[in-house]
């Protein structure tokens, strides 16, 4: 069933009676072509594109859970791409563009909002940092724009101005930058697979991969064994216990990101703004509620929660940056587990298995990333060969020498 | 866990006096040790659910650095151990 | 049909009177009321509007799970949307709003949506709005936004403050219902430290609205006694209006007291609300349990009220909600609450009982219908009867309140806040705990048992256990005696069948049950998401109320339990969290410490314009009388000190003491050049790399004696490499002899540069300072005439011949002081960061902004300082990797404009002559720009591809976001003398 205003209006004539499953519920097959383990949004993308651009007919994706339970339906739904380095920007505004033309696409509303993304700055070499980023844009062809202090007390008169224990000097803006209804994009892609002929399959928790002669021949699951010619392994928080199953050596480390929402208000916030003098970044859901977050926790977990301490460093920021969020209440706090890489950048590679191809390593990259990763993560596995612009996120860049990272912090993930 | 921890030193503190600096279960090399080795001292984690070590340093109290072991989906610490006396053990 | 204030009863103090507002209107109402129950005193049923639909809706609650009583308190900056009329205290003076309406509450737009409600059903804004593509964000979703959200906050600098706390205890005891007293009572009695933690501000909890006696008086009575027992314990603290939100790792507890939520003009000296952190070594959840909602037709009008409320509100405020109320219940629980309305003359019009043969005793002259099914309601804005229907026949019964009663849900949320799964319990259908293990305990109704009695047996029984459990022995006390009792029993009812309205599940997201239908019917019936997409349990009680019913119902319509239905996660906070609350005192100008140079007065004297620099506060220039800006100022001061003299504060530079007889061997493998065979006496540049090859930090590292060495860090990482040290000593290193301390806040140093530097400076020091005996990088300690000693290092960031003097903190104002007073005659002036930065450029020094992370030492034309000899340092296996040595990569080089009247930024890129800009083409970027003084024209570090082969090539430098190119020319990074001439004086 195709969705439409006309498509509501008739099924409300015949009370909302007639609406099909979003997609089917189907009983594993013995064999695939291809078996992505991960039902989340870059799973249910990479399945989407494999049937759409690809032409590849007979794919699964396992899901251990229901379909988005993972770190899609836990994030705060920022999409842009204002990166700066050669390996990173130009995939990002791949899925940039990919995001713009997705609604249509998928013919769901993900509820894209191009609001801006906005990234303060308090001293200058911070603005020659974000003058090199937005330089770095510019060079892919994406606008770019720096704003003073004036310009920013126009736009958000809200932020700290006047007691700033640091002062905001100005802000890197990326207009095509916003966000989107995490919810709806994990459902969208996997409606779209669906009626492509994909079987999603929930509640399928992969427990094994059988190997032959060094090359993955199927994987065990809570369904029983299913036979694949290739697998795409998109789990991300939990790459490293698939990665494990194979023998796979990682770079990666899982952390617990939290993120928050504050009770629903009438709009007040109407861009997504990020703090240099911290790492808080805040927007406004269309329901009305705040969603914001902060840094990792900083410790390995698996656990799909944090604690006190990061908490209450991530509201000190957000009130340091807007006093006036000091009365607005905080209704719930959750917790993503991040697959954390040693760069602070995501992979999408072959690995050293045969028929074994690896998704992740997002860090808190990942939603943004999403009709990319899977557009890439597709193309790698159909063809055999990396997509252009995910050409230097491969997992040997850490033997060679080719780290990407932004942060400039090194390899130890809790710096990313 | 990540709320308190018991430092040999100075007792049950906040985590917040504490820094994580992550894997405690890496050994760094000999400095013949081949490629792969370094490589993966310095990028590849067993990044395990369940028991682990980890590195942390009391920052704001004795400035000790401290090995936490501890389980990474249930929070549970088994034992804070300080940081060098496992080294001499060769368990660094 | 009105809500009145009953004649008597009630803990409230009607001797005294509190006036307040509600939507402008004055309201009267007594201490020991809530928002809601004075409200409902003054019949104002109607106080807010639904999310979606914009309904009509009344209170439903007495408590923290309230969905429809959101009000706005406050005013100006200090306005609190959202605030629960149910638990917010009265208070004279006191103004609320009602929200999500326009123009008025009783006039609503907004309510027009619920004509539309066919075409709304859930997840309808994912199947539209999507042609034309661009009309989302112009038209749609501004509309959806605007339609959206509840209250309205003003988003200004909140007046009031908050603070947080730490407190410790053996037993934290959540909630001061009965289970709760009788918990903290046995381990107070026990000897326990205790904490007895409540939201409300009153204790007692279910207490407060019971008409059961208790040792042969009133509950409420019995409620003070212990309360009075427990303030004479001295173990026991009890901290009523504050709310436990949270569990975390450690059983430590996340809690919040309002200290002056309830009162109009909070004092200053006080925080508004404080955090605390409660370190427990056991915790006893006694939060009682919640009355469950009844799905029915039209079960969402003003007027439509749990049953327990009513009682409450009856029973502990004094308030009737109605004058004629009927009762729609599936258990014992419905009939209570019409006996104790019936004791206070309330009339009750009817109680309809969804159970075929209920054994309950109604009160006198009340007619029960059993069997039945409440199918609608009837009124507009409040309710005026309701429709019932059984056995195929329908009938209207007139009243102006609806008590509903479905039975009840233990309050597990915080218990399940760590991961923990509730497990279903057909006995008492409904979700409880699992156990927890030691450190949290459930008692009580939270625990399933619901009545009074087994309340008070339970709350002393595991307390007794807990003491136990933690060395302490208890004395048996007799538990006090119970009067007759209602039955808590009750027949699980998801649906009331046959409903001619919408029947509401979660009453503020407007989500009723033919959403939830439909999220089955299109492949969202996993409880995650069914929430998600109908919205469900997503509201501010996050599903206090509704959760269990749409488990129940997506149970029902499957045919399945609601054991594999299950819950969706409980997450912190219980109830909604103030920013403020948890942000405490660290805020504006005290969002972080500051941290001030030894010579910060100096500094400040001599006319400094201070910037932050980390937490430092740092002089950037110092502005003479008619200088127009900070480049002015810089101007003079590079050309000052590459002419005359000047004086710059590097206090702020990391310095470490290293001592024993490894430092040497230490420093030899922390740094990538060598440091083996340093002289005593002598200052060396040592640069640190990452394990993984990368640059980390500089400095200058001196050796004073040959067992210690004092080591300089930059100002940025100096806590940074502090940790590095400690960790490679104690952890990959720990059989060296070394030890060493941080002695960064113990000095007070300072930059003597220029070429008149020596003359200033020998005229305060005994020493000889002289080339010959005290040549380019040295170091010593040397004795400052009056006989002070201070350190005296022959380095130079500025090119210059210059000196670094460090004298210990207390003294070093004195001494910048005297340096000044010299240096007159010489023309020597202060000079701040920015000129600092000039002359480091001018001199192809690099700083953080070149060292950034990603940069090898080659790359910054270090290439040849890094030892090949050393078998071993930080990095050096790892920096030999290939894309670490390819020759593509970006090189350190200096750029001049070739117009010199052009400027050049840093953050700039690089590109070709004639090439097109693309991140393919980019060839590099600018990391350090300025003007220089001495040559005249801006000059600028850069990063370029293979860019030491390219000196005389020209490269565009490309600034697209500032809009101007500029053509370059390549060169050399070393601006000035770049051979040495002038700092080997």
């Amino acid at each position: 069933m195709r969705y439409s205003a006309f498509s509501i209006v008739k099924n409300a004539l015949s009370g909302n009676l007639d609406w099909k499953p979003a997609w089917r519920q189907p009983e594993p097959k013995p064999f695939y072509d291809v078996i992505i383990v991960g039902g989340g949004g870059h799973g249910l993308a990479t399945a989407y594109y494999l049937a759409k651009e690809f032409g590849l007919k007979n794919i699964a994706v396992l899901e251990k859970g229901y379909l988005g339970s993972g770190n899609v339906g836990r994030n705060t739904t920022i999409v842009r791409s204002n990166y700066m380095l050669p390996g990173n920007e130009p995939f990002y505004e791949f899925s940039m563009k990919l995001w713009e033309g997705l609604e249509q696409d998928l013919n769901y509303n993900a509820m894209l909002s191009q609001r801006g993304v906005i990234n303060l700055y308090h001293n200058n070499s911070q603005r020659d940092a974000y003058i090199r980023r937005g330089n770095a844009m510019w060079m892919e062809g994406v606008a770019a724009e720096l704003l003073d202090r004036a310009a920013l007390k126009k736009m958000l008169p809200f932020l700290n101005f006047d007691h700033a224990r640091f002062p905001i000097l100005g802000g890197l803006l990326q207009k095509r930058g916003g966000t989107a209804r995490h919810d709806a994009v994990a459902w969208g892609y996997a409606r779209a697979a669906d009626r492509l002929g994909v079987d999603l399959i929930q509640n399928c928790e992969v427990t094994g991969i059988r190997r032959e002669n060094g090359a993955v021949t199927g994987v065990e699951t809570s369904k029983g064994f299913i036979g694949c010619g290739k697998m795409g392994l998109a789990a991300a928080g939990n790459t490293s216990r698939v990665g494990q199953m194979a023998d796979l050596k990682l770079p990666i480390e899982s952390h617990v990101l939290q993120a928050f929402v504050t009770e629903g208000l009438k709009p007040v916030i109407d861009h997504v703004i990020t703090y240099g003098a911290g790492h808080f970044y805040i927007s406004q859901s269309d329901k009305g509620g705040l969603v914001f977050g902060g840094e990792i926790d900083g410790y390995n977990s698996y656990a799909q929660r944090g604690n006190l301490a990061t908490v209450e460093h991530v509201m000190e920021e957000g009130v340091s940056m807007i006093p006036g969020l000091s009365r607005v209440r905080v209704l719930r706090s959750w917790g993503g587990v991040m697959d954390m890489s040693m760069d602070g950048s995501p992979i999408i590679s072959h690995t050293p298995i045969g028929n074994l191809y690896l998704n992740g390593g997002w860090c808190y990259g990942g939603f943004k990333a999403t009709p990319a990763s899977g557009w890439c993560f597709a193309h790698l596995i159909a063809k055999d060969e990396t997509h252009p612009v995910a050409r230097f996120l491969r997992l040997d860049r850490f033997a060679r020498g080719y780290a990407i990272d932004e942060r400039g912090a090194g390899p130890q993930p809790n710096l990313h | 866990m990540a709320s308190l921890i018991h430092c040999p030193h100075c007792g049950v503190r906040p985590s917040q006096e504490f820094s994580i600096r992550g894997d405690a279960s890496v050994v760094r090399p000999a400095p013949e040790a081949s490629d792969e080795a370094w490589h993966e001292y310095v990028h590849i984690r067993s990044n395990p659910h369940g028991r682990h070590r980890e590195h942390w340093q009391h920052v704001a109290g004795c400035r000790r650095g401290l090995v936490v072991e501890r389980d990474t989906f249930t929070h549970d610490v088994f034992s804070v151990t300080d940081g060098a006396a496992v080294a001499r053990e060769g368990g660094r | 049909m009105t809500a009145y204030r009953l004649a008597s009863g009630g803990v409230i103090d009607r001797s005294s009177t509190l006036s307040f507002k509600f939507d402008g209107r004055a309201m009267k109402g007594h201490p020991g009321d809530t928002l809601a129950s004075a409200l409902l005193a003054n019949d104002q049923l109607l106080v807010g509007r639904s999310f979606k639909y914009h309904r009509p809706r009344g209170i439903v609650t007495a408590g923290p799970s309230e969905p429809n009583a959101l009000v706005t308190i406050g005013e100006g900056a200090a306005t609190d949307p959202n605030t629960k009329a149910t638990v917010a205290e009265l208070y004279a003076g006191l103004d609320a709003r009602s929200q999500n309406r326009w123009p008025s509450l009783k006039h609503d737009i907004g309510a027009l949506n619920g004509l539309l409600s066919p075409f709304l059903s859930a997840g309808f804004y994912y199947k539209t709005f999507m042609w034309p593509a661009a009309f989302w964000e112009k038209v749609y979703e501004p509309l959806i936004r605007r339609a959206a959200g509840l209250g309205r906050t003003v988003l200004e600098h909140d007046p009031h403050s908050y603070e947080k706390c730490w407190a410790h205890c053996d037993l934290l005891v959540v909630g001061a219902g009965p289970t709760g007293l009788m918990a903290a009572l046995t381990a107070g009695r026990a000897g326990l430290r205790v904490i007895l933690a409540d939201e409300d501000f009153r204790l007692g909890g279910s207490l407060l609205a019971e008409t059961t006696r208790i040792d042969h008086r009133p509950a409420m009575d019995f409620a003070e006694a212990c309360l009075a027992e427990l303030r004479a314990l001295p173990h026991v603290t009890i901290m009523p209006r504050t709310t436990v939100f949270g569990w975390y790792d450690d059983n430590v507890f996340g809690a919040v007291e309002r200290v002056q939520k309830h009162v109009v003009a909070p004092q200053a000296k006080l925080p508004v609300e404080r955090l605390w952190r409660i370190v427990a070594k056991r915790a006893l959840l006694a939060t009682g349990a919640e009355e469950r909602p009844l799905v029915f037709g039209g079960n969402d009008r003003p007027g439509v009220m749990m049953a327990g409320a009513m009682r409450t509100y009856a029973n502990r405020f004094g308030v009737a909600a109605g004058r004629s109320v009927a009762i729609f219940t599936n258990g014992s629980a419905g009939y209570g609450t019409a006996s104790d309305l019936a004791a206070h003359e309330i009339e009750v019009a009817a109680i309809i009982d969804s159970r075929d043969a209920p054994l309950d005793a109604a009160p006198a002259g009340v007619r029960v219908i059993p069997s039945a099914s409440v199918i609608d309601t009837r009124g507009r804005q409040r309710v005026c009867g309701l429709v019932v229907e059984r056995a195929g026949f329908e009938e209207t019964i007139a009243c102006d309140a609806i008590g509903m009663s479905g039975g009840w849900n233990p309050v597990i949320h915080l218990a399940c806040q760590r991961g923990a799964k509730a497990v279903w319990s057909p006995e008492l259908s409904t979700f409880l705990a699992p156990d927890l293990g030691s450190g949290l305990v459930v008692a009580g109704s939270a625990a399933g048992r619901y009545s009074l009695g087994g309340c008070l047996e339970d709350g002393a029984e595991r307390a007794a256990r807990i003491a136990a459990d933690l060395g302490f022995s208890t004395a048996s006390n007799p538990l006090p005696a119970v009067g007759e009792e209602v039955d808590p029993s009750f027949t699980a009812l998801w649906y009331s069948p046959g409903a001619k309205a919408k029947a509401f599940v979660d009453f503020q997201n407007d989500v009723h049950v033919k959403d939830l239908g439909l999220a089955l019917r299109e492949g969202f019936g996993h409880v995650e998401h069914a929430k998600r997409y109908t919205t469900t349990g997503m509201a501010t009680d996050q599903g206090k109320l509704s959760a269990i019913n749409a488990t129940g119902l997506l149970a029902g319509m499957q045919g399945i339990s609601p054991a594999d239905v299950g819950t969706t996660t409980f997450r912190p906070f219980y109830t909604p969290v103030a920013f403020g609350a948890l942000a405490g005192t660290s805020r504006d100008e005290h969002a972080a410490p500051v941290r001030k140079s030894p010579l910060y007065g100096w500094a400040e004297k001599n006319g400094a314009a201070f910037v932050d620099s980390g937490l430092w506060y740092r002089p950037a220039f110092f502005a003479r009388h008619g200088e127009k800006t900070w480049r002015d100022s810089t101007d003079r001061e590079v050309v000052n000190v590459r002419q005359h003299v000047g004086l710059c504060d590097v206090s702020t530079l990391g310095k470490i003491e290293i001592f024993g007889p490894d430092a040497a061997e230490f420093l030899n493998r922390l740094y990538c050049n060598p440091f083996l065979k340093l002289p005593v006496g002598k200052a060396r540049y040592g640069l640190m790399l990452r394990e993984d090859g990368i640059a980390y930090d500089d400095g200058t590292t001196s050796r004073l004696s040959p067992q210690h060495f004092v080591m300089t860090t930059t100002t940025a990482l100096a806590g940074g490499v502090m940790s590095h040290l400690e960790y490679c000593a104690q952890v990959v290193w720990p059989e060296l002899k070394v030890r060493f301390c941080s002695s960064t806040d113990q000095w007070a140093q300072m930059a003597i540069a220029g070429p008149k530097s020596r003359l200033v400076l020998q005229a305060l020091v005994e020493d000889d300072v002289s080339d010959a005996a005290f040549p380019f990088l040295s170091a010593a300690v040397v004795t400052l005439k009056g006989g002070l000693n201070a350190r005296l290092f022959r380095i130079s960031f500025s090119g210059e011949l210059a000196y670094e003097l460090a004298v210990p903190a207390g003294l070093g104002e004195a001494v910048a002081d005297a340096i000044m007073e010299e240096g007159r005659g010489h023309g020597i002036c202060a000079y701040g960061l920015e000129a600092l930065n000039v002359l480091r450029i001018e001199k192809g020094h690099v700083t953080h902004a070149e060292f950034d992370g990603r940069v090898t030492p080659d790359d910054a034309g270090f290439g040849r300082m890094v030892s090949a000899q050393k078998t071993d340092f930080i990095g050096k296996r790892l920096s030999t990797r290939y894309g670490l040595t390819a020759a593509d990569r970006m090189q350190m080089v200096g750029l001049k404009p070739v117009e010199t009247d052009q400027h050049i930024r840093a953050g700039a890129h690089l590109l070709r002559e004639g090439a097109k800009a693309s991140t393919l083409n980019d060839q590099g970027y600018v990391s350090s720009a300025c003007y220089s003084p001495t040559l005249g024209h801006d000059i600028a570090l850069a990063f370029l591809k293979s860019g030491r082969e390219r000196y005389g090539e020209r490269v565009v430098v490309w600034d697209k976001l500032s809009g101007g190119d500029t053509v370059a020319e390549i060169c050399h990074p070393v601006f000035v003398d770049p051979g040495n001439t002038r700092l080997k004086v």
